[in-house]
């Protein structure tokens, strides 16, 4: 298991070598100066902007520049945001939770009502049940979710005027954040009606970022117990009397749940893309947010480093999903 | 030599016949999917509708009703008759415009799958054939493609090409193209240490020969597929990037785009809105069933069962 590990986190080095390369290049490929970007509309004067030039490092070479750059993300140091001129690991820390809260809520809603639905749709294939399941599932794989955000505000926001519109709790509640989560921080500071406030908040958004990983476990789920289902030993499980229960549960639903882990952890990087369009829709003050505002205002170190962050928190799920696969099913770790 | 001009001229004899027959029984195994019959029957209807957009709309789609802002669609009160889906912000006929953004659409997804696939395969079967040192480089930079977020990715570029429709097409043709590349390395590498490909290679075969005309052909299901969803995927992508305004422009009647300007009246002039999603839908829904089929077809597991 020890070696399995090793060897995968071996060849991982190159990629993130490749990652890091690529958002520098990105970055030093983006039209526009940094300099200028930084001095906004007033503009600076010919001595400051060398003074500027100097103190950034950008007259050296590019080598230089990329080396010190990954010098200092070693220590820590992912640099200054040329828009709020704070660290960029600070802001990124304080956003973070926002996003962490959205996706976790949005996969849950994915895990419990797509493996749910894609083993009873394979159990009972070819019902009524499974035909509409497998039709709304290829519907939600085909949705356009900021359209689907759109539609939601729409009736439930506009029409009913049950849930708020955009942020993440009702502006009369604050206190300080203790885990980040303001489900669970609204729940300690014990104020009334600060819980529910949250919840409302975070419910569509919630409901529109689960939507495809929700189709795509379902459909997932439903081939691999399809699949599963056909194998000998599931047949001999029910030749030997056991209980169809037993069989769909324990013999069938474990087996299947291989490849069905797989694809909830490839969701990670569809939750990522899904939450830049589902925070720019419910105005939700996370690092999907934080990336497009920082596109559009050329900051460049957080462009940069942000998508370095993000990168990593991408292959590092897939490594620990890599990992839990060879944990499940012990043939992986041999090849 | 000569066994070789005979066999291949039994070979090219074969298809005629062959071919018909292959795609009979394709066809046998397509349509007994209902699904996938109406969305070929569906999207056949975009294609049409498209290529005849001036023909098929009644207005043009950029000609502003100055006299009719925001008119609701016919069947709702205040509806006009001229306008079947109601006008947008500035009068401008919606049923118009999305048959307009039709072409766009169908268009962003062909240019895109036909990018992503041709660089695809071509990296895909360098990497698969020669292995080693080649198959390494080109891998591990489709890892570092995959490790962005698709659409984060796809929004870095287009920031670094300039917004636009065109680069926006290239750019999320970059991010689904190591899907192709990665298919295509593992089924080269399964065929080719098959006997008729080793037959090929003691009869001379070069390896462009080998790749081209031996190996790639007996790759090309899998493929198919992945086209089809990259095809609803660049669909889905570029009206993303239009909607967060660095796609198509305005006044393009691009859906995404379309739906970006709409935002501002969601509440009060909701049809704005829920007809260029519905057009994404339908299409993007309408693909994706054939590509259900497809994969199907060509499944042979389920063809035994």
């Amino acid at each position: 298991m020890l070696r399995y590990l090793l060897h995968k986190l071996a060849l991982i080095i190159p990629t993130v070598f490749g990652i890091s390369l690529a958002a520098f290049a990105f970055v030093r490929l983006l039209p526009g100066d940094p300099i200028m970007a930084l001095a906004g509309e007033r503009g600076v004067s010919p001595e400051r902007y060398a003074e500027l030039v100097e103190r950034f490092g950008y007259n050296r070479p590019y080598v230089i520049q990329y080396l010190e750059y990954i010098g200092r993300v070693l220590t820590g140091d992912f640099g200054i945001s040329l828009a709020t001129k704070r660290p960029v690991l600070g802001e990124f820390q304080a956003l973070f939770p926002a996003t962490l809260e959205l996706a976790t809520i949005a996969l849950l809603i994915a895990v419990l009502i797509g493996i749910p639905a894609g083993i009873f749709a394979a159990v009972k294939r070819g019902s009524w049940f499974d035909q509409a399941t497998m039709g709304v599932a290829l519907t939600g794989y085909s949705m356009p979710i900021f359209w689907w955000g759109l539609l939601l505000i729409i009736f439930f926001s506009g029409y009913l005027g049950w849930t708020p519109v955009s942020g993440r709790i009702g502006l009369q509640y604050f206190f300080k954040p203790t885990t980040g989560f303001m489900l669970i921080d609204s729940l300690i500071s014990g104020k009334s009606g600060a819980f529910k406030s949250a919840a409302s908040h975070l419910v569509l958004p919630a409901i529109v970022l689960a939507t495809i990983p929700l189709a795509v476990i379902a459909r997932q789920t439903r081939s691999a117990m399809l699949e599963v289902l056909g194998e000998d030993y599931v047949r001999t499980a029910r030749a030997k009397g056991l209980a169809p229960r037993r069989v769909i549960g324990l013999h069938a639903f474990r087996n299947a749940l291989i490849p069905v882990v797989t694809t909830i952890g490839l969701q990670v990087g569809t939750l990522m893309a899904g939450a830049i369009l589902t925070e720019t829709i419910f105005s939700w003050p996370g690092i999907g947010k934080w990336m497009i505002d920082a596109i559009a205002k050329r900051d460049y170190v957080v462009v940069q480093s942000g998508l370095l962050i993000i990168a990593l928190i991408v292959m590092a799920v897939n490594l620990i999903v890599d990992v839990l696969y060879a944990v499940i099913n012990p043939r992986i770790r041999v090849q | 030599m000569t066994d070789q001009t005979t066999a291949e001229a039994t070979a090219a004899s074969i298809p005629s016949g062959g071919r018909q027959r292959a795609f009979t029984e394709f066809w046998h195994y397509y349509s007994m999917n209902t699904g996938a019959v109406i969305g070929l029957v569906v999207f056949s209807a975009l294609v049409l509708v498209a290529i005849f957009a001036p023909l098929v709309a009644p207005h043009s789609p950029d000609e502003q009703f100055r006299d009719a802002l925001l008119t609701p669609p016919v069947w709702q009160e205040g509806g006009k008759s001229a306008f079947l889906l109601g006008t947008d912000a500035v009068g401008r006929d919606m049923l118009s415009r999305l048959i307009f953004g039709a072409r766009f659409s169908l268009f962003i997804g062909l240019v895109v799958v036909v990018f992503s696939l041709t660089s695809g395969i071509v990296l895909g079967v360098l990497a698969g054939y020669f292995r080693g040192w080649v198959d390494t480089l080109i891998m591990r930079v489709m890892d570092v493609i995959l490790a962005f977020p698709s659409l984060l990715l796809a929004l870095v570029l287009v920031a670094i090409l300039g917004p636009g429709l065109f680069n926006a097409m290239l750019a999320i043709a970059l991010v689904l193209q190591p899907h192709f590349a990665r298919l295509t390395r593992a089924a080269v590498m399964a065929e080719k240490n098959r006997e008729y490909v080793i037959s090929a290679k003691v009869a001379g075969a070069s390896h462009v020969r080998l790749m081209v005309k031996t190996i790639l052909p007996n790759c090309m299901a899998p493929l198919i597929v992945q086209a089809t969803l990259s095809f609803s995927n660049a669909i889905l992508e570029a009206a993303a990037l239009g909607f967060l305004g660095v796609g198509a422009q305005p006044p393009t009647p691009e859906w995404g785009t379309m739906l970006a300007t709409a935002r501002e009246f969601i509440l009060r002039a909701p049809w704005v809105v829920t007809f260029p999603g519905l057009a994404i839908l339908i299409t993007v829904l309408a693909i994706n069933l054939i590509g259900d089929g497809l994969r199907d077809a060509f499944d042979p597991k389920l063809k035994r069962s």
